[in-house]
């Protein structure tokens, strides 16, 4: 005699393949398809052909900037996050506590506020450049390019590698630490030997964050890039057109682009799957007292590193509130920058934000926690391919999620193209594998036990996913939606190919601003999205009560 | 009302691996019983199949006449206490220990009543408004217990209730435990790998191992008979010891391999012929005698552990095999590591086993296992 093995759940994880196969799997076969046609509708290796082989490289080179540029910006993040979190978890760092909340701030900033802002400052006839030369007649070296690109992202992506590694250091006893002094390894050898060894899959995991975001960055080389044009630029161009849209070709970048990520993902995989060892420390590293010279080194360099990395957001604020003419600043303040933006559908783009934001985030959440459900508690073939799925935006550059989403449904039958639905699909998509993972995260944590006990005393299996599971999920869920909705709130890189000006959010509002040189309302617009951003970590810091964000 | 729990040839595999092959059992209306077993045995297993939250592979599973081999677990009415307490974390006590009155129809006030009498006995009513957080574990392990008792079930299960307390909570709760037992007289299931919690609970224990029953009895029938080898070794602590058996003239005689022989009276007819057995003998059934002409086993003390009441030596025999030996510790007579000794056994206690260690040779064995 055989008891059922499957049961109501099993309509769910039928549910959840239809939708993941009808937007993401169709979408993403289409954009291959696509890729392999030519305008005429003549299966071709043309487009790939053409990438590979048009004159002097004009399209190889893009991406062996993109791929010189991120693998940069990771060396350098990681170079300059590792120090920040060995000197924070193991020294006491005087307002040690604002340090970790800016730095999240800046790493959660909408990401060409940033590079918007350095072009202000250094720009051409940036704020810095010409106080210096006219003080000193010292010629700034120029911001833009490959250096530019490299400073903006690295002072946005350092702070995701201090998070990452706080929780790494957290975990190292510190009985693993005196066994090792005991044996005669301390200081600069300790560090090496003992606690980056020991952090080293975090390190990795870090180092693949930043690679991922980095890569897939749109607004930042778009903005301070110029002439030194990037691969998720050079699909958006070739989409939109310059010379002519050719959309199989604007497909055929986005199966490189994904192949890129693809290769990258597993070559990470590989790396951390050579470092699998699990800590949890029973003795946390006691903090020690930074003192002396050194002390006083490390503080300059925390709060050097972190104020660097918030300089561009404080300025942006104050430009809100200079008065402009056009772009031209003009003596004094006030609030004529946020009356122009009020005419230029502020009002729109923030309602616009907070419906689809709110509709994106629900889905989302009720979506992560039946998978995270579904694979840890019910796990079997189906719902491991459900989850594998549902992954699969993790490798896809926003560019290439809208316009994948684009080729889908911009025609009929569905002609989503301009609608709320379209963009709230891809914050969805964009952002699911993140909800997932620290939805998964959570349920691990909390014994089957708790839910047998609630069976056993004769409450039904709904009932205890209801009334059991999903309330002591409910922090974990909570706490990663916040930082979701952070991220869906300055999402760029693929409503810039779905929006329409319907459909116009915050975010985009401000892009536009921006490449209109409306510098005043642009400031204003931007001001507005930071503090949107800044309130939303703040409530997240106070619903998750701890340090470990999980990203 | 209480269950009769009847299991004919349960089966239980994960794939192709075969975790109980064949396990019959009856567990009385009422009695406190025991699974007992090395871990990975398969106890939890079983447990946890009478729970329903385990599939079952093949065979029946009754409470008294019903089967219930594909009984929602929910509506098995079967309270259960588990090792990690498994209280809420976002329950306060008291919503706790009314939870499983709330799945039932029941007006406020009968939930009110019954919510009260339970955290009463368990004495956890001062908590009741808390959230399990602030609880030490044998206040969370209280609560576990009451939000069981509450539903008033038919059978109570516990899945190594104790393992996660600290050694004198354990043996404070296991007497909780007992005397709530006792009272209210459910037929109780009770899955532990430590043998002398098993002892102090149990009315009757099951010992496992690999999926198979090897002993079903009482407490003190497991210890002094039991019925192979391994349970012999897995309860309590045994020397053992290869022997033979010589049966001269109607006499069966034990005899070790330094020669040193003595009468048996208890061998079972079946088993009365001359062979190679095992012997198991328990640190307390080896006699120590200092006068180094008597008749018994030649051995040297190696070592000797005072521990108030009770001295353990630990001794090589003539035959090269270690053995410890455990005696009421007296005023005078400490004997000193180095000190030739004589051994003798307590032939009435001592254990005999076939060669091959699968049956226990001598009378008063009562396995009421039907395997």
């Amino acid at each position: 005699m055989k008891t059922r093995k499957y049961d109501e759940w099993i309509f769910v994880s039928i549910l959840l393949l239809v939708l993941f196969v009808v937007f993401l799997v169709i979408p993403l076969a289409g954009l291959l398809r696509q890729s392999m046609y030519n305008s005429d509708g003549v299966l071709t290796w043309e487009n790939f052909k053409r990438f590979f082989t048009y004159t002097n490289g004009y399209y190889l080179k893009p991406l062996g900037n993109s791929v010189k540029v991120t693998v940069a910006t990771t060396l350098v993040s990681l170079l300059l996050g590792i120090p920040l979190a060995y000197f924070y978890s193991f020294y006491q760092i005087r307002g040690a506590k604002v340090l970790f909340v800016v730095s999240i701030l800046c790493s959660m900033s909408a990401p060409f506020i940033g590079a918007y802002s350095w072009v202000l400052l250094l720009g051409r006839s940036g704020a810095i450049t010409k106080f210096l030369s006219a003080l000193l007649g010292v010629k700034m070296p120029s911001i833009y390019g490959f250096g530019g690109i490299l400073l903006v992202q690295s002072l946005k992506f350092f702070p995701l590698v201090f998070i990452y590694m706080n929780g790494a250091f957290k975990n190292i006893d510190n009985t693993l630490m005196e066994a090792s002094a005991n044996m005669g390894c301390t200081g600069f050898r300790r560090l090496i030997r003992i606690v980056l060894a020991l952090s080293m899959p975090t390190i990795l995991a870090a180092a693949l964050m930043v690679f991922m975001q980095a890569f897939a960055d749109f607004g930042t080389p778009m903005l301070i890039g110029e002439g030194y044009q990037t691969f998720p630029v050079m699909i958006y161009n070739a989409y939109l057109g310059e010379g002519g849209a050719n959309r199989n070709f604007a497909a055929a970048l986005a199966v490189v682009a994904i192949v890129i990520t693809a290769i990258v993902f597993i070559f990470q995989k590989w790396a951390t799957s050579r470092f699998k060892f699990s800590m949890n420390a029973l003795h946390p590293v006691e903090k020690k007292k930074a003192k002396g010279a050194g002390g006083v080194l490390m503080h300059l360099y925390c709060y050097g590193l972190v104020g660097l990395a918030f300089m561009p957001q404080l300025y942006i604020i104050y430009l809100s509130f200079c008065n402009y003419k056009g772009s031209i600043r003009q003596p004094g303040y006030g609030f004529g920058n946020y009356k122009q933006a009020a005419k230029k559908l502020l009002e729109r783009s923030i309602n616009n934000t907070a419906i689809m934001g709110v509709m994106a985030l629900i889905i989302i959440v009720i979506i992560a926690v039946l998978i995270a459900y579904l694979v840890v508690r019910r796990s079997s073939v189906l719902n491991n391919t459900i989850d594998t799925i549902s992954m699969l935006p993790y490798i896809m550059p926003g560019a290439v999620v809208g316009l994948s989403l684009l080729l889908a449904f911009g025609k009929k039958p569905f002609a989503l193209t301009g609608t709320f639905a379209i963009m709230v699909i891809s914050f969805v998509i964009r952002r699911l594998p993140y909800t997932i993972r620290s939805a998964t995260a959570t349920l691990m944590q909390i014994s089957p036990s708790i839910e047998e006990a609630s069976i056993s005393l004769g409450a039904s299996k709904a009932k205890t996913f209801a009334k059991i599971t999903v309330p002591m999920m409910a922090n974990g869920i909570l706490s990663g939606a916040i930082l979701s909705w952070v991220a869906i709130v300055t999402e760029l890189s693929s409503s810039i190919i779905l929006y329409s000006n319907k459909s116009i959010t915050l975010t985009m509002s401000t892009y536009l601003a921006i490449l209109r040189g409306n510098d005043g309302i642009a400031a204003a617009f931007a001001a507005i999205l930071t503090v949107v951003t800044t309130l939303s970590l703040v409530l997240y810091l106070k619903v998750s009560k701890s340090e470990d964000v999980r990203l | 009302m209480s269950d009769r729990i009847s299991i004919r040839h349960a089966l239980k595999k994960y794939g192709d691996n075969v975790i109980i092959p064949d396990l019959n059992l009856e567990i009385k209306k009422g009695e406190f019983f025991t699974l007992l077993g090395p871990s990975g045995c398969g106890k939890t297993t079983l447990l946890r199949m009478i729970a329903g939250f385990n599939s079952i592979e093949g065979g029946e599973f009754y409470f008294n006449d019903t089967l219930i081999n594909n009984l929602d677990p929910a509506k098995r009415n079967i309270g259960m206490v588990f090792q990690n307490y498994a209280i809420f974390p976002h329950m306060t006590v008291r919503k706790n220990v009314e939870f499983g009155l709330k799945n039932r129809k029941l007006s406020k006030e009968q939930i009110k009543a019954q919510t009260d009498k339970f955290m009463k006995l368990m004495h956890v009513d001062e908590y009741a408004d808390r959230l399990p957080e602030r609880l030490s574990g044998g206040q969370q392990q209280r609560v576990a217990l009451a939000r069981a008792l509450c539903i008033e079930p038919d059978v109570l299960l516990f899945d190594e209730p104790l393992s996660n307390l600290d050694a004198k909570l354990r043996v404070e709760m296991r007497t909780v435990i007992k005397n709530i037992q006792h009272n209210v007289g459910i037929t109780t299931v009770y899955v532990t790998h430590d043998q002398e919690e098993a002892m102090a609970v149990s009315d009757r224990i099951a010992v496992m191992n690999a999926g198979v029953i090897q002993h079903v009895g009482t407490p003190k029938n497991i210890y002094q008979r039991p019925a192979n080898l391994f349970v012999s070794t897995f309860i309590g602590r045994s020397n053992v010891m290869n022997a033979r058996l010589e049966v001269e003239g109607g006499r069966c005689m034990l005899v070790t391999p330094s020669g040193y022989r003595t009468e048996m009276t208890n061998v079972l007819p079946q088993h009365q012929k001359t062979q190679d057995i095992v012997m198991s003998v328990r640190p307390e059934e080896l006699l120590l005698n200092r006068d180094t002409g008597a008749d018994g086993i030649s051995a040297v003390v190696e070592d000797c552990v005072f521990l108030g009441l009770m001295t353990h030596y630990f001794v090589k025999l003539e035959s090269g095999e270690d053995a410890e030996i455990i005696q009421e510790s007296s005023i005078d007579s400490i004997i000193e590591p180095g000190t030739r000794i004589k051994l003798t056994i307590n032939t009435e206690k001592v254990n005999i086993f076939t060669a091959d260690g699968s049956a226990n040779m001598l009378t008063g064995v009562k396995n009421d296992c039907a395997c």
